[in-house]
């Protein structure tokens, strides 16, 4: 088991330099620089002013000399500072937005895996009835109609015309004064329409898929001998069916790891949240290498840990892993 | 270095400003509401679409940035309600009679933010790491132009010039820094710069990234303490998700679309908790042609193009009759724009004959064909602007109409400026410049600027326009100065190197709660501290 892990562990090293030479490399093929936006279409920008901005930048070096730059500084864990005029360290860049991204992910994944087991099981047992279908019209629905229109008209009723939710940001102004229970529930009633908007959207891959798992195990044949031994059906359903039919949807969550740090850029635009996905839409149209990089190796290096932490899993499950081959 | 004031122009003060708290202001009367008595107190929330990027202005240059800094900061000198220069920091100054030399009377008892004293030292600080080769600031060029900057005293700054530069004084509404904060320290890792510390009527509060700036009143302005004592900027990067807050009530002031302005804000019921205004935005959008095209180096076709195209039509399409036609590179109104000067109209008959004299005749499928090759181009406009996109259809469907075929490409614009614009590799464009307020346009026209990554990208050269160019820069006396602007805007179009499409009008949106607004040439905000709201009216405590 140790030298299995220290070998997935080692494994790690040669992928995540593999992934920032190849992201660097297309970053930097993409046309166009930082100092572009900077100078947008001012009439007192001079051809000067614009070298010496490439020059603070570093960007008057060849590539490879960048990337070696780059690559020692991240040796140091130092992601560099922004492009943008504000010119911040990265790391601070990230770390005031990643909480509000985390935290409404986690929330949208409980409630996306809270809807969408029951929704998927109950489709299953229920097959092929009026319920059943009901259901895939109602999931294939979220999925299929636009985010953004949906918002949009969540927040037209609710907001402009009932004024019962916020339209839009996570706080209200002068929250702060608040005490912390009204400063929560505040925030709550922010995120009601942004998280019911995002889970909508995602119920209908999840529930899909556990109503297929568990079609699958009901048909198997100890099921029949629990029915035939007299068990009542929902002990049958949720003692014996169930926890078959979720080993493949565990693995589903060990996948859904990495995305809980990205953000949605047309999510978090409409409802003006700062989360991820706005930064990072930001730095690509301006151009911003370090932050760029630094948000894709944080994303590259989650994503390993993500596989890393099922592959551990699945050993934990499945001897035969563990011991290769054998 | 111009563009200081189309921020600027928010700071500026209405008449004496000696009301105060106390209600002694006399309120206008325009108001449908009632003018209500001025008060202390209150918020005003605006929204903002992008998020300003750094509050040490010489190092931003967007808008937002600019927004918030106008509040915050000071120049020796502004632009008032009528768009002309006064003094701000500075008292009063003097130009040497051979226009090299311009004193600064800086005003006295001015305090910083910090409690600190405003003086000569803060502006020459200012002045140096404006032209610091280590600052990365797109601002230096005004500034090159000085040859010696000195402080006689604390309460004197004076500048020599090599030539004299007309300019120079405009350029003097560059926000003044605070030398005791700043000196000796890297500007570019100043905190400063997320936390700024000013002059202006308003003081930083806080910053909380991706939402919000607060801003609080500076109760010891030296023009007075203003009414409003919160100005908060809400960041909100969705346009349909801002004017859903403003019907909402979380926002008091935005900016409208045309759309929005026409059609969706004409209910009672908005127009009785909202006042709209309305005036021609600083900037102009145009098509301009690629000179060294051989297409393009006829005067006649590029005559025969403006004249085939509608720009009320485009006004009426693009932007549903919010704007004007513009004709040169100026603002209908200001003192350099010359009223008398029209471009030709829309007169399709006109580009017809224009372009059979220069040689183009139409072919079977009624295309026009020179020496076998149809007359076909590519106008290119950046992504994310509808009403450059609009423009470029009406004006496909008009030249179409003539024999000419026009297709459209649009660009993200960072790919837009390095692969096409720098490398000259375009037929046409459809993009916008900055109006300033100063007339000064050298580095767009003018000849020697056509190298690389220079700004007459389309490289436009003439004798003449170079000449008035350099002489409008160093003619301090108004009326001359106009002379060579009014003939460099005879010249234009004459030559047509751009079609000059339209001026933008700014649209506004204000919570009729706010009174004391007085729209004026400078728009509305120029008058910001003189905005109240009534007690009884008033919404945030």
């Amino acid at each position: 088991m140790i030298t299995y892990l220290a070998k997935r562990i080692l494994m790690l090293i040669p992928l995540l330099f593999g992934i920032t030479l190849i992201t660097f490399a297309v970053i930097h093929l993409a046309p166009g620089e930082p100092v572009d936006m900077q100078i947008s279409m001012s009439p007192k920008v001079s051809a000067e002013a614009r070298q010496r901005i490439r020059e603070f930048y570093g960007l008057d070096k060849p590539l490879h000399v960048q990337y070696v730059q780059w690559l020692g500084r991240m040796a140091r864990l130092d992601f560099g500072r922004s492009f943008a005029p504000d010119n911040r360290p990265v790391t601070d860049k990230i770390a005031e937005r990643i909480p509000i991204t985390l935290s409404l992910n986690i929330v949208a994944l409980i409630l996306e895996f809270g809807l969408a087991l029951p929704i998927g099981i109950l489709a299953a047992v229920r097959r092929d009835t009026l319920l059943d279908k009901g259901i895939t019209v109602f999931v294939f629905v979220g999925f299929a109609v636009p985010t953004f229109w949906l918002a949009l008209l969540l927040m037209y009723f609710f907001g402009v015309k009932l004024g019962w939710l916020p339209i839009s940001g996570i706080h209200s102004l002068g929250s702060d004064r608040l005490g912390p229970a009204a400063w929560f529930l505040d925030m709550m009633k922010h995120l009601v329409l942004p998280i019911g908007v995002m889970t909508f959207g995602s119920l209908a891959g999840l529930s899909r898929y556990m109503r297929s798992s568990m079609l699958e195990v009901i048909r198997q044949d100890y099921i029949t001998t629990a029915r035939a031994k007299g068990l009542p059906e929902r002990t049958v359903i949720l003692r014996h069916a169930l926890r078959n039919a979720l080993l493949p949807v565990i693995t589903f969550l060990g996948f859904s790891l990495p995305g809980l740090i990205g953000g949605s850029v047309i999510f978090e635009t409409i409802f003006a949240i700062p989360g991820m996905g706005q930064l990072f839409y930001q730095g690509v149209m301006m151009r911003d290498y370090p932050l760029i990089m630094g948000i894709l190796v944080i994303g590259a290096f989650l994503t390993l840990i993500g596989n890393l932490l099922a592959d551990i899993c699945y050993s934990i499950a499945d001897p035969r892993i563990r011991h290769g081959r054998t | 270095m111009r563009r200081w004031f189309r921020a600027l122009l928010v700071l500026a003060l209405a008449a004496p400003f000696l009301a105060a708290c106390d209600g002694s202001a006399k309120p206008p009367s325009h108001l449908s509401r009632g003018p209500g008595k001025p008060a202390c107190g209150d918020t005003l929330v605006e929204g903002t679409i992008g998020e300003p990027s750094n509050l040490i202005p010489i190092l931003a240059s967007d808008s937002a940035s600019f927004d918030v800094a106008a509040l915050v900061y000071n120049g020796l000198l502004k632009y008032d309600k009528n768009m002309n220069l006064v003094g701000d920091l500075a008292q009063s100054w003097e130009v040497s009679p051979d226009g090299l030399v311009i004193t600064f009377h800086l005003r006295r008892g001015v305090k910083w933010h910090d409690g600190g004293d405003f003086t000569s030292r803060d502006v020459l600080y200012t002045y140096r790491v404006t032209i610091d080769p280590k600052t990365p600031t797109a601002y230096a060029e005004d500034f090159k132009q000085i040859k010696k900057a000195e402080t006689p005293d604390p309460h004197t700054f004076r500048v020599t010039y090599g030539r004299p530069f007309a300019p120079a004084l405009a350029s003097w509404g560059m926000p003044i820094l605070p030398a005791h904060l700043l000196e000796g320290k890297d500007i570019t890792k100043s905190p400063l710069s997320r936390n700024p510390v000013g002059t202006g009527p308003y003081r930083f509060k806080e910053w909380i990234a991706g939402q919000k700036v607060v801003l609080e009143s500076f109760h010891t302005y030296f023009e007075g303490r203003p009414f409003i004592d919160r100005y908060v900027y809400r960041i909100i990067p969705d346009p349909s998700t801002m004017y859903m807050e403003l019907k909402a009530g979380g926002l008091d002031m935005m900016s409208l679309t045309p759309v929005q302005y026409k059609r969706q804000t004409e209910t009672p019921e908005f127009t009785s908790r909202f006042n709209k205004y309305r005036y021609p935005s600083s900037t102009y959008v145009y098509l301009g042609y690629n000179l060294r095209n051989p297409l393009f180096t006829d005067k006649r076709v590029r005559r025969a193009i403006t004249s085939a195209i509608s720009k009320d039509e485009i006004i009426q399409g693009a932007l549903l009759g919010m704007g004007q036609a513009a004709h040169g590179p100026y603002k209908p109104g200001a003192w350099q724009y010359n009223s008398t000067v029209k471009d030709f109209g829309f007169n399709p008959e006109k580009a017809r004959t224009l372009l059979a004299e220069a040689g183009w005749k139409r072919g079977s499928d009624g295309m026009l064909v020179k020496d076998g090759r149809p007359f076909r181009f590519t106008v290119l406009t950046n992504q994310g602007n509808e009403q450059r996109l609009k423009t470029a259809q009406i004006i496909q469907q008009r030249l179409k109409k003539i024999g000419i075929d026009v297709k459209i490409r649009v660009l993200e614009w960072s790919s837009f400026i390095t692969h096409f614009i720098d490398k000259r590799n375009f037929e046409a464009v459809i993009l916008a410049w900055t109006i300033t307020q100063d007339p000064d346009i050298y580095d767009v026209w003018h000849s020697t600027k056509t190298g690389p990554k220079e700004l007459n990208f389309i490289n436009f050269r003439n004798a003449e326009v170079d000449r008035l160019l350099e002489e409008g820069r160093r003619t301090f006396d108004r009326e001359k100065r106009k002379k060579c602007y009014y003939r460099i805007q005879e010249i234009l179009v004459e030559e047509q190197p751009y079609t000059f499409l339209y001026v933008p009008d700014a649209l506004p949106v204000v919570s009729a709660r706010f009174r004391g607004i007085e729209p004026a040439p400078a728009g509305i905000s120029y008058n910001f501290i003189r905005w109240y709201v009534p007690k009884e009216e008033q919404v945030y405590k």
